[in-house]
Order: structure tokens, then C-alpha cells, then sequence
């Protein structure tokens, strides 16, 4: 088992426009999107919103196979769904009937279109963690929230939680490795054995694990005590996020999808 | 210059009681350390060396005595900020001493947390990376570098404080050979070319014989204190604190015991090769 393959937030590195805006722009339209996506229900309005994601992909310049790739662990969730509209959807325009089921016309389309809705939704964001490092992600959450600092609310202390997790993460997987190697020299069996017996090999695993990472913890905790960490108060930043043009452009473009979407879902199309 | 940049008198710590037994760690330490020197703190396992390292900023308060860093007492809370400022610290572990993911990140995060200007933090960065020669390394990410490595960023986050001391503990104990090198040729930089006073902390004697003053520790309290080469001559007593020598001393000493007349304070291979040289001839 190869911990080292795993790759973490599927961050593609690139230089593209998509990679350059602001991660605050692109986390507000992927918000609005989504909505968008919800407020689409016939023909025109998807292939708007279809326009909409295949452009952003061109420009992002990610390739759509590892797009397509990312999707494989979401298709029992798809195909359940598609099937469960398929069938119940109740209609006048019956098309098939046997035994207790039957098929409309209405079942049909609603059930493409369910999945087409599924499969955008995770394009759309798995486009966001394909060009937004993991660290931009987190300040531009930390940004977007800031003003719940004022209700009391730790966003300082989450965004810094979330950003020394993502720097321990490999750090982890390393040791994790080195812990495995040990217990396999020594007789330790990892690979056979049945589910209930693979997860109780783990078990002699974890417990070196949670007590080397605590101990790190306490280190970390020291050192950065050392170099003067006081929690979020007076701290600046080395890295400045700044809204550009092309944030703007981004944002009145998806506010208008959002808008004109809405407005032409209402008229059913 | 020559002011006391951290001063320790009478220094005793303990910690708390466990079954009845309250463990001393620190037994009356002495101990003034000038600004712009480079002092090495040497001692066994145990002999209270790296406790010691904490209360010089403050991590750690003495159960009795008083640390002052630059004239201030470490038990004023008030002035802990500025306490930590002028003395860094750098740990064993280069790995949990890193905070962000990306080097320059983690050079930035001690300047952001005293609420410096970006434009200062990036000046400040590019200068304390370029002072340990990791400014190539700067937008990799650190689970990536060698062992050296990472320890030099860590020491270059401390830079970026601009301390006035920096004080080391063990920082090449889990590194290679060649990381130890790199290491200690950037804290001999440091001292020399920036005037930061520096304590390295280390159990290694070659390590220890490069500082301009050796001050070794045992059972808690400071049991030699002069030049390394004064502290390297008297054989017998680092012994029998658990202490070696290095391999120079080790070897005219053990001339000097068959009667031989070299010099004990001969540290260097130069030094020890001119010695031998000279006894030879004669």
C-alpha cells in the first residue's frame, strides 16, 4: 500500500485566469452557481448553466478526463437517483408498465435531468479545488466569514485549525508509513484477513499514531508560542487577497446566470 | 556590545510533585550570557540543559530565581510579547516547529503575528531566507525538503522576528551528517555576519567546541563555564558528569597520561596535528 500516492485537495497547479481570481470569487460563484443550478428545471435553462460550466473548464485549462475521473465514487449515488425519479415520478403520459412499476414521460425527463443537475454540482465544485490551492481556499473562507468574527464566532481559530491539518496531513501519512513498516517487520499483517480483520490490524496502528500526533501537537503548540502567536488579534497577513477586475467581471457574470436562470425557470424553461 | 542579553540568577525548577517525589530540574543556575556571543550549553540527558533553553524566553518560569531577557524580568506577562521577540527559539523537531504549508508562508507567520505591514513581512522573508540560503525554496512546500532543510527554515522563521538571540535546542539532533553541517555553518553565519547573540543547546562535543564560550551543565547546575578549550582540558571532570571529549582532546590526554608533554588545549585537527608535530620532533 502506497500512502505516499495519495494526492490531497486535487489541486492542479496552473497559471490559468480561473487559477488567478481572487479564492473569494470563485467560492461566491461557486455559490452562486449551485443556487443557479437549482432554479434551472428545463431545456434552455441547462444548457445555459451547461455553457456556463464548460467555459469555465475551457478557460481553466483542467483536463475534463480528470474531471470525469473524480466522478467515479458519486455514480451508485447517481444511478440510484436516476432510478428512483425514473420510477416514481408519477405522470399522464405513461410510456412502459410492468409488474408494480411504471414509467412516465415526465419520470424520464426528470431523472435526466436530475442526474445532469448531480453531475454539475460536482464539476462545478470539483473545478474550484482543481485551481484553488488548498491554503487560498482557506483564506478566502476566512475572508468571506470574517464578519461573523463579530458575533464572537472562531473563524480566526478554524481557518488556522483547517490550515495546520492540511500542512500535518502528509506529514501524518509519513509516519503513518513508518509505523506500518515497524509492525510489518515484526510479523504485523495488514492485507488478508476479512474487513473485521483488517480493521482490527489498524487498531495496534492508531494508537502510536494519536500518541505521536498529540505529541506533536504539544511541540507545535510551543514553537508557536515561540515565535509570538496570540490567537487572531493585530495578526497581518504576508499574502494580501485583492479583488481585480476580473473578480468583478466573475461575479456580475454569475450574478446574472443566477438572475436570468431564475427568471427563465420561472417560465418553465 | 557587551551587556547581559540574558541573565540567570539562582534559577531552581521543579515540577510538580508526583508520588510524594518532586523531581528537581534546575538547582541553581548563574549564568550571563552577552550580547553578540556564541555560547554553547553541553550536557548529558537529563542534566537540565533544554529547561533551562525554555526559560530564556519565557516558555518556562523558575519555581525560584529570576531569568531577565534584555533587562526584563520573564515573570512580566504584561511584556511576554516583547520577551519572545528578542529571544527565538528553535526546537529539535524541524517538523513540528513548521506551520504552513509553503516555506515562505511559514517564514511570514512570526512577523504576522506581531502585526507587521505586508510590504515589512515580505522584506523580512525574502531577507532571513536569503540569510539561511533557502531563497530558492521559497514557494516549495516543506514536507518535501531534506531534514537540513526544513531545520533552516525553521531557524529562518525565527530570523524573521529579528530577534536579538536566538537560542537553539539540539536543532541537529535528528539530522544527517550533511544537515548538521549546513546548520551550524548558518547559525556561525548568523553570529558572526549579524551580530545575533546566539545559545546552542547540543549533547555533540565537536558542535560544542565551535562556540566562543562552553558552559556545561549537570544534575542541574552549570559545572563548567570558560573558553571550550579551558572546559575541553579538564578531562576527568567531564567524565564523571557523563561527558566525552572530542576525539583531539581525547587522544593527548591519553598521551599526557603516559607521561608525554603535549598540550591539553590543542581542540582543533590543526592544532592537535601542529602539537604532535612538535612533539615528534622533539
Amino acid at each position: 500500500m502506497a500512502l505516499k500516492d495519495i494526492t490531497l485537495g486535487q489541486y492542479f497547479p496552473g497559471h490559468s485566469p480561473v487559477h488567478k481570481l481572487d479564492p473569494r470569487t470563485k467560492l461566491l460563484a461557486v455559490v452562486l452557481y449551485i443556487v443557479a443550478l437549482f432554479l434551472a428545471n428545463w431545456f434552455v435553462t441547462y444548457a445555459i448553466m451547461f455553457l456556463v460550466l464548460a467555459g469555465s473548464i475551457a478557460i481553466s485549462g483542467v483536463p475534463v478526463k480528470s474531471i470525469l475521473r473524480g466522478m467515479k465514487p458519486v455514480v451508485f449515488i447517481v444511478v440510484f437517483t436516476a432510478l428512483l425519479n425514473l420510477f416514481y415520478t408519477g405522470g399522464d403520459t405513461v410510456l412502459v408498465r410492468f409488474w408494480i412499476f411504471t414509467i412516465t414521460l415526465e419520470g424520464v425527463f426528470r431523472a435526466f435531468f436530475m442526474v445532469v443537475r448531480i453531475l454539475m454540482l460536482i464539476s462545478g465544485t470539483f473545478l474550484l479545488t482543481y485551481t484553488t490551492s488548498p491554503i487560498l481556499l482557506t483564506d478566502g473562507l476566512e475572508s468571506l466569514l470574517s464578519p461573523l468574527k463579530k458575533l464572537h464566532a472562531p473563524i480566526h481559530e478554524l481557518s488556522m485549525i483547517m490550515s495546520i491539518a492540511l500542512r500535518f496531513i502528509p506529514t501524518l501519512i509519513e509516519e503513518t508509513d513508518k509505523i506500518m513498516s515497524a509492525q510489518r517487520a515484526r510479523g504485523a499483517d495488514f492485507e488478508s484477513g476479512n474487513l473485521i480483520q483488517r480493521a482490527k490490524a489498524l487498531l495496534p496502528l492508531l494508537v502510536p499514531l494519536f500518541i505521536s500526533a498529540f505529541r506533536r501537537a504539544e511541540e507545535l503548540a510551543t514553537a508557536m508560542e515561540c515565535r509570538c502567536y496570540h490567537g487572531g488579534e493585530g495578526r497581518t497577513r504576508l499574502r494580501q487577497l485583492k479583488y481585480r477586475g476580473a473578480d468583478w467581471f466573475t461575479l456580475a457574470l454569475f450574478l446574472a446566470v443566477t438572475v436570468a436562470v431564475g427568471v427563465l425557470g420561472r417560465f418553465g424553461l | 556590545m557587551n551587556d547581559a542579553i540574558i541573565k540567570a540568577e539562582d534559577v531552581r525548577f521543579s515540577y510538580p510533585a508526583a508520588e510524594g517525589v518532586t523531581p528537581v530540574v534546575l538547582d541553581g543556575v548563574n549564568l550571563d550570557i552577552r550580547e553578540g556571543s556564541f555560547v554553547a550549553v553541553l550536557g548529558h540527558n537529563g542534566s537540565g540543559k533544554s529547561t533551562l533553553a525554555k526559560h530564556f524566553n519565557a516558555i518556562l518560569l523558575p519555581s525560584g530565581g529570576k531569568v531577565y531577557v534584555a533587562g526584563v524580568d520573564t515573570l512580566d506577562e504584561d511584556r511576554l510579547l516583547e520577551i519572545r521577540r528578542t529571544v527565538g527559539m528553535v526546537f529539535q523537531n524541524p517538523d513540528n516547529q513548521i506551520v504552513a504549508n509553503v516555506v515562505e508562508e511559514d517564514v511570514a507567520f512570526a512577523p504576522e503575528n506581531l502585526g507587521v505591514p505586508p510590504e515589512e513581512i515580505r522584506r523580512r522573508v525574502d531577507d532571513a531566507l536569503k540569510a539561511v540560503g533557502m531563497y530558492e525554496f521559497r514557494e516549495h512546500a516543506p514536507h518535501l525538503l531534506s531534514g537540513g532543510q526544513k531545520q533552516r527554515v525553521a531557524i529562518a522563521g525565527v530570523i524573521a522576528m529579528e530577534p536579538r538571540c536566538i537560542v537553539l535546542d539540539e536543532p541537529t539532533a535528528m539530522l544527517d551528517p550533511i544537515g548538521r553541517a549546513d546548520v551550524l555553518r548558518t547559525i556561525k553565519t548568523l553570529n558572526r555576519e549579524r551580530g545575533v547573540t546566539v545559545v546552542l543547546i547540543t549533547h555533540h562535543m565537536d558542535e560544542a567546541a565551535q562556540a566562543d564560550r562552553l558552559v556545561v551543565m549537570a544534575k542541574g547546575k552549570v559545572v563548567a563555564d570558560g573558553t571550550p578549550k579551558a572546559v575541553f582540558s579538564h578531562v576527568e571532570e567531564l567524565r564523571a558528569v557523563g561527558l566525552t571529549v572530542p576525539d583531539t582532546t581525547q587522544l593527548l590526554w591519553a598521551l599526557r597520561q603516559e607521561g608525554l608533554d603535549v598540550p591539553l588545549d590543542a581542540l582543533s585537527d590543526e592544532e592537535c596535528a601542529e602539537a604532535l608535530k612538535a612533539l615528534l620532533q622533539n
